[in-house]
Formats: C-alpha cells, sequence, structure tokens
C-alpha cells in the first residue's frame, strides 16, 4: 500500500514539473530585469564545465543564448566575438550557450559546436545547454537572446543585442554596449529590455 | 450586418467630408500618403513594407472576415515545414470568411537569392507579404505584446477577438481547431 502511495505522490510530483515547465516556456516567464540570475555548471566546447562562478573578477556577464545553425545567430557571431574582445578586459565576459536540442537541430551539436567556434576563434565560452533546463530558468524564447547581468547576477538587461540584426553597418543603438556603459557609470540602463525576431529555441520532443 | 452597415456609413461620411474640403486640400493628402508609404513593389515578389506601420492596418480590419496571419521565413526550418497546412488551409476555406496572409520575414539581400525561387517553386496560394522593416524592438509588441520575437509565429483574428500563438503547427487539423471558434 505504501509502495502505491509512493508511487502516486512521484507521479503528481513529476505532472507538476511537466506543467511547471511548459508554464515556463509558454508565457515565456524566466527572468525579468531585476532578478537574480541562477547559475548553471554547463559543458564548454573544451570539455571543461563553466559557471558564472568560475569568472572571479567579472563586473558583469554577457550571457548568449545563440547557436550555430539559426541565420540571425550568424548574422550576430561576428558582432558577439567583438563584444566579448572589447568588454572582456573591462569585465564583462560573453558567456555563449546553445540552447538547442541536438536531436531536433542537428547543426547545434556538441561536435558542430566545437567545429564552429575552432573555424571561427570564438575568444569566449560556447557552452551546451545539455538537458534543457538553463534557457527556460532563464525565460529565452529565441537565438539570440541576450541577458546582462551585473556583478550580483542581477540580471540589468534583456534583449537583442542593436537595433539592427540585418546590417551592422546601419545600427543606431547598441543595446549591450549602452547598457555596459550605464553599469560601468554605476548608473542603471536606461533600455532594459528590447524584442527582436530570431529563430525559436529547439525543444526536446516527448 | 449592422457592422457593414455603420462601416458603409462612415465611408460615405468620409468622402463627403474629403469632398468638402476641396481639390487643393485632397490633393495634399494625397502626396503625404505616398511620400510616407513604402511599399515596394518588385517583378516576381509580393509587395515589400518596409515600415511596420504601412502593414498594420492587415492586423486591424474590422469585418465577419477570421484573418490567420503567420510570420515565416525562407531559412526558418519550421516555418516552412507548417507551410503546407496554410495553404491547405488556403484551399479548404476557398468558399468561407477565412484568409491566410504569410508575412514574410525574409532579409532584404535574400529576397532574389532566396525567396523569389521559393516561391516560384512552391506557388504558394495564400497571399504573401514581406516585411523588412529591421527595427523589429519597435513593431513586435504592436502584433502582440506576447510575441517574444521567435518565429513561426501566427495571429488568427476577426473584428477584435484576437488570438496568438508563438508555435509550429504539425497538422491542417490543428489549424482548424483553432480558427472553428471564429467561424
Amino acid at each position: 500500500m505504501k509502495k502505491v502511495f509512493n508511487l502516486a505522490i512521484l507521479l503528481v510530483a513529476i505532472i507538476g514539473l511537466f506543467i511547471a515547465a511548459a508554464t515556463i516556456t509558454k508565457n515565456g516567464e524566466g527572468l525579468k530585469v531585476g532578478d537574480t540570475a541562477p547559475d548553471f555548471a554547463l559543458k564548454n566546447i573544451d570539455g571543461k564545465t563553466v559557471s558564472l562562478a568560475d569568472y572571479k573578477n567579472a563586473k558583469g556577464y554577457v550571457v548568449i543564448f545563440t547557436c550555430n545553425t539559426c541565420p540571425y545567430a550568424v548574422m550576430y557571431e561576428q558582432r558577439i566575438i567583438e563584444l566579448h574582445n572589447k568588454y572582456a578586459v573591462k569585465g564583462y565576459p560573453v558567456i555563449a550557450i546553445n540552447p538547442n536540442d541536438p536531436i531536433v537541430k542537428a547543426g547545434d551539436s556538441y561536435e558542430k559546436m566545437q567545429q564552429r567556434a575552432t573555424a571561427k576563434k570564438f575568444p569566449f565560452a560556447y557552452l551546451l545547454d545539455d538537458g534543457q533546463e538553463v534557457y527556460p530558468a532563464y525565460g529565452a524564447t529565441r537565438t539570440p537572446h541576450i541577458y546582462l547581468l551585473d556583478a550580483d547576477k542581477k540580471v540589468q538587461y534583456i534583449g537583442a543585442l542593436d537595433n539592427n540584426p540585418q546590417d551592422a553597418s546601419a545600427v543606431t543603438t547598441k543595446y549591450v554596449e549602452e547598457a555596459i556603459a550605464a553599469l560601468e557609470a554605476g548608473k542603471t540602463p536606461e533600455t532594459t529590455f528590447t524584442k527582436a525576431i530570431g529563430c525559436s529555441i529547439k525543444a526536446k520532443r516527448f | 450586418m449592422q457592422k457593414i452597415i455603420i462601416t458603409l456609413f462612415l465611408a460615405i461620411l468620409f468622402l463627403n467630408a474629403c469632398q468638402d474640403s476641396g481639390s487643393t486640400q485632397t490633393a495634399k493628402v494625397k502626396a503625404v500618403v505616398s511620400n510616407k508609404a513604402s511599399i515596394k513593389i518588385l517583378p516576381g515578389l509580393p509587395p515589400i513594407y518596409e515600415h511596420f506601420e504601412d502593414l498594420a492596418p492587415i492586423f486591424a480590419q474590422q469585418n465577419d472576415t477570421t484573418y490567420v496571419i503567420n510570420f515565416w521565413a525562407t531559412w526558418c526550418a519550421p516555418c516552412v515545414k507548417e507551410l503546407p497546412y496554410f495553404e491547405a488551409l488556403t484551399e479548404k476555406y476557398a468558399t468561407q470568411k477565412v484568409k491566410v496572409i504569410l508575412v514574410s520575414l525574409d532579409f532584404s539581400k535574400q529576397l532574389e537569392t532566396k525567396l523569389k525561387p521559393f516561391l516560384k517553386e512552391n506557388k504558394l496560394q495564400s497571399k504573401v507579404l514581406i516585411l523588412i522593416d529591421p527595427d523589429a524592438n519597435s513593431w513586435v509588441d504592436k502584433v502582440n505584446p506576447a510575441w517574444s520575437g521567435a518565429i513561426p509565429t501566427t495571429v488568427v483574428y476577426k473584428g477584435d477577438i484576437n488570438e496568438f500563438y508563438e508555435k509550429s503547427f504539425d497538422s491542417l487539423s490543428e489549424l482548424e481547431e483553432i480558427i472553428t471558434p471564429f467561424l
């Protein structure tokens, strides 16, 4: 009898988890500006596990959900490299996370990530969201989707890198750079949330 | 029916007002409109909207037609996968007040190289429009505040009743299920 009872509890808990997961992705919930972002431990393309806590002297973190295959991610690739090169030395490293399920999107497998990172000489960590638990916790819905955190892992900005994905030379507002500049000046960023077109995140199919 | 009468009545009133204001006024208004509207027509391609504000009216048509507006692009694999279901919807509901509009978000640089050949090969029956406004942050919320900007995304509306789906569809019946309450 006890066994049956335990099983029932387990079942309810599992169903509850599924419902919770579904609501998070459906309502686009997850982190809001001002929330404290959760840390993670994800495998980098060099085989090592990376966490936010590893960046000892960080003044902030530029967490970018991105991937190999989305054309928007590809269009932003060079700009993300430049962002890291410019701001990592100032204490704001880029930490890229591929949220896609490699079974749904073969081009976003761990091996393909390694190939892409090598070919493009990614200067930043490129992690695989293995198990797909991190992106729903953050509330990411598309690639690329950027979360700028301050030194206390508080979310200061969510959205796009800038206001022109297709043409870097026609950009008039660099949202992330402006937000970092505000943090550097001890201020709150003026723009804390933007929307952009992007590819949907490829979730595991049950 | 009542709505149509009211709309007609308003239209007549509006026309009268225009006539009253004299011909110079009308000419001025026309010039402004053609300056502001930036819809480009290129051979072999559907109309290209450079600014969302020119496209916005398709989301607010006050009549008894159910509009199914799908945001897609040739570069978006799940979008291309679900296109046949929207095409099937257009075909099956051809005699009913259902209108499918496919808004392509293809990149400006790929309209000739990707979209044009795709349209030629697939001979889409549904109405296709192209939106190339790069400043998505300025218009995503106007489509629906719940939209994160990811595609595929579909809006279904009739009059003031509006439903929004940031997801892909796996069959025609799944699409029919969501439009049935509107019919």
